[in-house]
């Protein structure tokens, strides 16, 4: 351990150290020479873009993709026009920008995804020079052209392309350029010989660096930090200016004593840290300048590539990486010689301790007496996140682990979670998986853009045991993984669609939060219709189910599925969808099957199109329901003839459903409607559309007596009716002399007490009375008591001898016919007795 | 009738936040459109609004002037149109006739579309159709549930009966299931379901469904059990659809009984509502009732006299009311013999009530003299005999030519269809001639268009014609021949359900729906649930209740379940029998009627839960009786 020290290089008050990631997997002889190389920040993969060995027209550059350790992802020859720069997303996309400006997107696996082209004057004037820079909006591309016009997208998933105004005396491509970020605003910032200006959407300014001395001569190469707020300018007399990227304050100003511009420069500083830091590389030289005008000089054997992170620089070569980094201060701390920090010694008071020495127990004392125990424990925790290498990295851990069992009221969490980040961060950091994360990096990111890269680099097994370990939400850990690796699993071609179902169903079961639907449409969308319809069986929810079936034309089974799913909106999406698809005589025969959506269509069209839904009765020859339907219909006719010649076929339409009863009934009705309008003519009586007994009490209010017979006879109507009618009518018209003669015409069929009734309800009990005698035996006493004739309906009562009758007189008599009461009384005693 | 374990019934949950909720939600709709605004609201939404957000409320959140929805053009002069209305499609098309004139005129206007409790897509592609779509905004309002009473909640949707029984469309259930969902989110969960019938059948998965698209939430059980229950499948025999749902258990009922709500209601709430039509709680008295100009009033459980009298049979109402009185006159005497200072608490103190209660019990007073005057006569009188008849199944040939009569003399078009019906129910259809005969004779007497009707009243199994058994079998094969198999299966099921023979006698046999006649019915202190209709009958619906509560379960019913077409199923809760909560709340019984339920029956359900220590919470589509079951069946073309 003691050798910790050994490879940090002290620059100013801080120290750098270069920790190796990985020996390259990858076997590249002529290393990186002649090559475009894009390597993605955040342990990102890297691209080569290489030229072929011999030039010849027939042969093509090979696009080459590789995970950070050197792992070969894909390979394939470059067959579309010269690209001028290849970079990243942060969503892991492979961005080839050509000279004619198009730009073309592929996936970590070299599949092509999609394109766009940066505008078309470009195609004309070529594209010199291309940057791809991130930004809190997405990933963006800038691009100087032939005739030195610069062109930004912000965000290509939004694409919005933007000319920047021209740029006062440039003639080709500036000498350098970058990207800036400030104030929610995109820059550019150029220099050309000497002068140095900022572009935005307007306008473009002459700006210059505070302190940097007109001496230094012009300016060759330029870089701004990973969080766009420091700036590095290189001059071509060797000067390396630093300051804040506003340009309003200067930091530094170094003498490199290297008069070529460095072929690449790269800040290297961590958050917080006071000591921000450039790192240039020339052919056989890299350098770290800080602040403090110090430097350190790494010789360098071989091609290399400089990737800036949040907290360092990746030192990529074709045999190995390195991470150079400022040592953070807490390992600064716990491993300077002869550091007296209370992680320092307790760090040392483990070791004692493993060897079973007294010595532990001092160095604790030591820290104890300063009550520094706390600190001591927390500072090892930080700095085993710090470090790489497992070894150290468990010492540590091991130490404060020690550390605490002396400390009664000390929060485990922070410890915890240290140990669980790290074992997750060597798991990815493996090189068979390739993510070199440092913890900085890994907080930053986030533990759901981890999963997601995992998901996009396709180690589901791994992002699972993850999302499983970090104990993460179902719905934001597995199922989201689950959902990606469906997605995948649907596009496998050598496997059947049955396989895949089972596979897909078997994995994903009812996790939270994954949707069937999505992954049918997906194996939709790669041309297996089988494959989805299987898999939409899963789909619990039929809502989702609907919509993707009707895009693969499964219009069937688009509506039974609907229907199951008793949600009635569904059911109609589908058959409006359907009556738009289909030939109207399909779409009938379809409906005819699924009685509930035809009864929803059949309702709507009761209230929208009434031609079509005779139309439906008629395909299912309902004759019933297609009478029921002229007789609503005729209703709505103006004209008699119109509205009789409907009736007729509403006749014939129950005829043909066998039903005489209405067929009777409607021949009925129209003869009653020609005989109304005959009358109307004639008479004026206004019967049209009355119903036959409206028509008969009209006609005998009229007094239309002959009439009204003709009606009695031609439609059968029955006695009793007939004669309730004539009697209401004559007592309505107090015609008394008609009604006599009414009752004596024959017997009647109701009896007489309708008569004594009407008479009473009129108020003549004269009349009433003539009619009593003619009532029958039964009905004598409630005739009696209603012309309150209570004498006559005792004696009734009395010759019935019928209990409850008498009671009935009884109840009617009041305190003064003592004399009957008493009468009754005696007659129910006696009928009582026998 | 006092048994030693009767607990008495707990409270049940404050439903009023359903009201708050309701309104809440209307004024952040409201507010959706800034400035002032007209408002055009559905005729039959302007009761229930009334008791959600009175007009006050309406202009605080700048509602200008409100308008009925009448189907014609409007004069309204503001730039802002607010419409409220239910998902009809009529009421859609008309909308769109006054954006498309606005339109022709050069008008321009912002529209705002609130629909309640949902909207359908239908209405939404009738806008398309019409070219206004981009023109109006649209919204849902989630008014579910309208509490009319501390134990009675309305969904206020009369056309669920028509629609789902009759069309076959089931575009309600989903919101029956989601009047459901409310609650339970509300005041759940239910720890049972019970059910019976197709519809309740689809309403309970239809909520289950919403339940496990929501996230659920466990939460302290206010309610027990739920039950459903639906009106109105065909059933030759008495049926019409009924949800129950417990609070505790909760249960699903649909599909029963007929009759009940076919009978004349005699309980003094079910007077009134045949007589005066309760809307929305709330009657209008006519001036033969006042004597003076007409009044609303609002009938629950916070009129004291009322809620006193409301579940009494008619012949004691009388005689309550007039110890009412007395009393009231005792209150007042008070005052005699009082010196200055007992005199000035008594009229801070109770005079206001007294005279509170004093002006109720003279409306309820003039109300019963009113219903006695149209009720007591001979007529009613018979009525009630030959419906007694039909229930018992005695002298029908003595009941049909009442009937005919009653046809004949025209007494009144709905009453003699309820006859009509009632006699098919308790007979398992009509005699074929007698099926000719009544039906000519009552178009005949109300015009050739109630042949639809009778199509309708067919459709539904409450007006049919008796077939016998063999015919039926040749038909079916006959028929089965020349449709396809689906037609087929559909056919032979519903032939199957009219081959069972009468099943209103077997299942009154088997429950003991009819009480025997011969013992007198005491009305005053009644024995059981029959006194709603004076001893005659105990309502299946609330029969089926009592029975399920009692067993906890459909066993012991199959027969009757297989009368009443099956369907029935119960669930108990996720949280198992051995979590039961111990407290009120499995005493709390949700019943939830599909297609409507009546007063009588709730006033039968009162009873039963006093009897029982049950509390229950009825939640009904609408609140049905005869004439607004019947008149929902008719088909008005004129």
């Amino acid at each position: 351990m003691a050798f910790i020290t050994a490879t940090w290089n002290p620059l100013g008050e801080a120290f750098y150290r270069k920790t190796e990631l990985y020996e390259m997997h990858w076997t590249m002889k002529d290393a990186l020479r002649d090559c475009l190389v894009a390597a993605a920040p955040y342990g990102g993969p890297i691209a080569l873009l290489r030229e072929p060995h011999r030039r010849s027209p027939s042969s093509r550059p090979q696009l080459e993709i590789y995970s950070a350790s050197g792992v070969a992802v894909t390979s394939f020859p470059w067959k579309s026009g010269p690209v001028v720069h290849l970079g990243w997303t942060v969503s892991d996309e492979l961005l080839c920008i050509q000279e004619d400006g198009s730009v073309l997107i592929y996936d970590l696996f070299g599949s092509f995804k999609r394109h766009f082209s940066m505008g078309q004057e470009v195609v004309q004037s070529q594209v010199l020079e291309a940057k791809v820079f991130h930004s809190p909006y997405g990933t963006g591309v800038a691009i100087v052209t032939g005739s030195s016009r610069f062109t930004l997208a912000t965000n290509i998933d939004d694409l919005k392309l933007r000319r920047l105004p021209e740029v006062p005396g440039l003639q080709g491509k500036p000498s350098c350029w970058v990207v800036l970020t400030q104030d929610r605003q995109t820059k550019v910032l150029l220099s050309n010989g000497p002068e140095l200006y900022i572009l935005d959407n307007t306008s473009c300014t002459a700006v210059f660096p505070p302190g940097l001395s007109p001496q230094s001569g012009g300016i060759v190469h330029m870089c701004v930090s990973f969080s766009y707020k420091y700036l590095a300018l290189f001059t071509d007399t060797g000067q390396l200016w630093t300051g804040t990227s506003n340009l309003q304050e200067k930091l530094s100003e170094v003498d490199t004593n290297m008069l070529t511009p460095p072929k690449q420069m790269v800040w290297c500083r961590r958050p917080k840290s006071q000591q921000p830091s450039v790192v240039l590389l020339w052919d056989r030289l890299l350098m770290v300048a800080g602040v403090c005008c110090d430097t350190i000089q790494f010789p360098v054997e071989d091609q290399c590539v400089l990737v800036g992170e949040l907290d360092g620089v990746r030192v990529i070569s074709s045999t190995n990486q390195e991470l150079l980094q400022e040592v953070p201060l807490v390992c600064q701390d716990i491993f300077k010689i002869a550091s007296m920090a209370p992680g320092a010694l307790l760090l040392e008071a483990h070791r004692e301790y493993e060897k079973s020495s007294q010595k532990a127990d001092e160095y604790l004392r030591e820290i104890k007496e300063q009550s520094m125990l706390g600190e001591a424990v927390r500072q090892c925790v930080e700095a085993a996140g710090h470090e790489y290498d497992t070894n150290i990295q468990k010492s540590l851990l091991r130490a404060a682990s020690f550390g605490k069992c002396f400390l009664t009221d000390f929060s485990p969490d922070p410890f915890v979670t240290i140990c669980r980040e790290l074992r997750v961060l060597n798991a990815i950091r493996d090189s068979s998986v390739g993510l070199p994360l440092t913890h900085t990096q890994f907080k930053h990111m986030t533990l759901q853009v981890l999963i997601d890269r995992l998901v996009y680099r396709q180690f589901y097994p791994l992002a699972m045991e993850i999302c499983r370990y970090l104990k993460i939400p179902e719905y934001q850990g597995i199922s989201r993984v689950l959902k990606h690796w469906a997605s995948c699993k649907v596009q496998q071609k050598d496997l059947s669609d049955e396989a895949i179902a089972r596979a897909v169903c078997l994995k994903v079961g009812d996790s939270p939060g994954v949707s069937y639907s999505h992954i049918a449409a997906k194996a939709y969308e790669c041309g297996r219709t089988e494959l989805a319809i299987k898999l939409l069986d899963f789909e619990a929810r039929s809502g989702e189910q609907v919509p993707l079936l009707l895009k693969m034309k499964r219009s069937h089974l688009a509506l039974s599925k609907a229907v199951e799913s008793g949600d009635t909106d569904l059911v109609y999406t589908v058959v409006t969808y359907l009556k738009n698809e289909m030939n109207r005589g399909d779409f009938f025969m379809t409906l005819r099957n699924q009685p509930v959506a035809l009864s929803l269509y059949r309702q709507f069209c009761k209230l929208q199109e009434q031609d079509t839904l005779k139309d439906l009765y008629n395909q299912d020859d309902d004759h019933q329901e297609l009478a029921n339907y002229y007789v609503a219909a005729s209703y709505r006719e103006q004209r008699l003839e119109s509205r009789l010649s409907v009736l007729q076929t509403a006749v014939d339409e129950y005829n043909k459903a066998k039903n005489e009863f209405a067929a009777k009934a409607t021949e009925d009705e129209m003869r009653l409607l020609r005989l109304q309008r005959k009358l109307d003519d004639e008479k004026g009586a206004g019967l049209l559309g009355l119903s036959l007994q409206e028509t008969m009490e009209a006609l005998l209010a009229l007094g239309l007596h002959k009439q009204t017979d003709q009606l009695y006879r031609d439609f059968r109507v029955p006695d009793k009716r007939y004669w309730w009618l004539k009697l209401k009518s004559l007592a309505e018209r107090e015609d008394w002399e008609e009604l006599e003669k009414f009752s004596k015409s024959k017997k009647s069929p109701i009896g007489y007490l309708p008569f004594v009734e009407v008479c009473t309800k009129r108020n003549n009990k004269y009349e009433a009375k003539k009619y009593i005698p003619k009532v029958a035996p039964e009905q004598k006493v409630r005739a009696h008591l209603a012309v309150s004739d209570l004498e006559g309906a005792a004696d009734a009562a009395i010759e019935r001898k019928n209990d409850s009758e008498m009671g009935a007189v009884l109840s009617r008599c009041s305190a003064s016919d003592r004399l009957l009461i008493d009468r009754l009384n005696r007659a129910r005693a006696s009928a009582a007795k026998k | 009738m006092a048994h030693g374990g009767r607990r008495d019934s707990p409270e049940p949950p404050d439903f009023s936040l359903l009201k708050r909720l309701a309104r809440d939600q209307l004024i952040y709709l409201l507010e959706q459109l800034p400035g002032k605004k007209d408002l055009f609201i559905e005729a039959d939404l302007m009761s229930p609004l009334d008791r959600i957000a009175n007009v006050s409320t309406l202009k605080e959140h700048e509602v200008d002037k409100l308008y009925k929805v009448e189907h014609k053009p409007i004069v309204s002069t503001s730039d802002q149109l607010c419409f409220l209305i239910r998902p009809r499609i009529q009421t859609v098309k008309w909308i769109c006739d006054v954006v498309n004139a606005d339109k022709v005129a050069g008008k321009y206007r912002r529209y705002k579309i609130i629909f309640t409790p949902q909207k359908f897509y239908a209405c939404e592609a009738v806008l398309e159709e019409q070219g206004v779509f981009g023109d109006v905004t649209t919204d849902e309002w989630a008014f579910y549930l309208l509490p009319l009473d501390n134990d009675i909640i309305s969904l206020e949707l009369p056309e669920f009966f028509r629609d789902n029984f009759l069309a076959g469309d089931q575009r309600w259930v989903r919101t029956a299931g989601s009047a459901l969902h409310l609650l339970h989110s509300l005041y759940g969960p239910f720890s049972k379901v019970y059910g019976i019938g197709r519809c309740s059948k689809m309403t309970y998965e239809s909520w289950r469904r919403q339940v496990e698209e929501g996230e659920q939430r466990s939460r302290e059980a206010e309610i027990g059990t739920v039950f459903l229950i639906d009106r109105g499948e065909n059933r030759p025999s008495a049926t019409r659809r009924t949800v129950i749902s417990f609070l505790t258990p909760l249960a699903v009922f649909t599909d029963v009984d007929f009759v009940t709500p076919l009978c004349s209601q005699v309980v003094y709430e079910g007077l009134m509502d045949d007589i005066f039509r309760i809307k929305c709680g709330c009657v209008e008295f006519g001036p033969d009732v006042t004597s003076d100009k007409s009044i609303k009033v609002m009938l629950n459980s916070n009129d004291k006299v009322f809620n006193e009298i409301r579940n009494e049979h008619f012949s004691n109402v009388f005689g309550f009311l007039s110890q009412k009185a007395r009393n009231l006159q005792t209150a007042y005497d008070k005052r005699q013999g009082m010196d200055i200072k007992q005199m000035k608490t008594f009229v801070s103190e109770e005079l206001k009530g007294l005279k509170q209660e004093h002006r109720l019990l003279s409306l309820h007073i003039g109300a019963s003299e009113s219903i006695m005057k149209k009720k007591t006569k001979q007529d009613f009188q018979e009525l009630l005999k030959t419906e007694h008849c039909l229930l018992e199944g005695f002298e029908i040939r003595e009941c049909i030519s009442f009937i005919e009569e009653h046809i004949n003399r025209q007494v009144s078009m709905i009453e003699s269809l309820r006859m009509l019906c009632l006699l098919s129910i308790t007979e398992n259809g009509l005699l074929p001639k007698d099926y000719r005969s009544l039906k000519a004779q009552y178009l005949q007497s109300y015009g050739v268009n109630h042949l639809l009707t009778f199509s309708n009243l067919r459709q539904l199994g409450l007006l049919v014609e008796q077939q016998p058994g063999e015919t039926l079998t040749v038909m079916e094969s006959k028929v089965g021949k020349l449709v396809n198999d689906k037609t087929a299966g559909k056919l032979s099921d519903a032939f199957s359900s009219l081959a069972k023979k009468s099943n209103f006698r077997a299942l009154s046999r088997k429950l003991n729906l009819v009480p025997k006649s011969d013992e007198e019915y005491d009305l005053r202190v009644p024995r059981d649930m029959a006194y709603i209709f004076s001893g005659a009958y105990v309502p299946l619906s609330c029969k089926l209740i009592e029975q399920v509560l009692e067993r906890g379960g459909w066993t012991g019913l199959e027969e009757v379940t297989r009368l009443l077409n099956g369907h029935e199923f119960a669930v108990t809760g996720s949280n198992g029998a051995d979590l039961r909560p111990k407290n009120d709340a499995q005493r709390i019984v949700v019943l939830m009627f599909l297609g409507g339920c009546t007063f009588s029956e709730i006033s039968a359900l009162r009873f039963l839960g006093r009897e029982k220590g049950y509390k229950f919470i009825v939640v009904t589509t609408a609140v049905t009786n005869s004439s607004r079951l019947l008149e929902a069946l008719l088909d008005n073309h004129v």
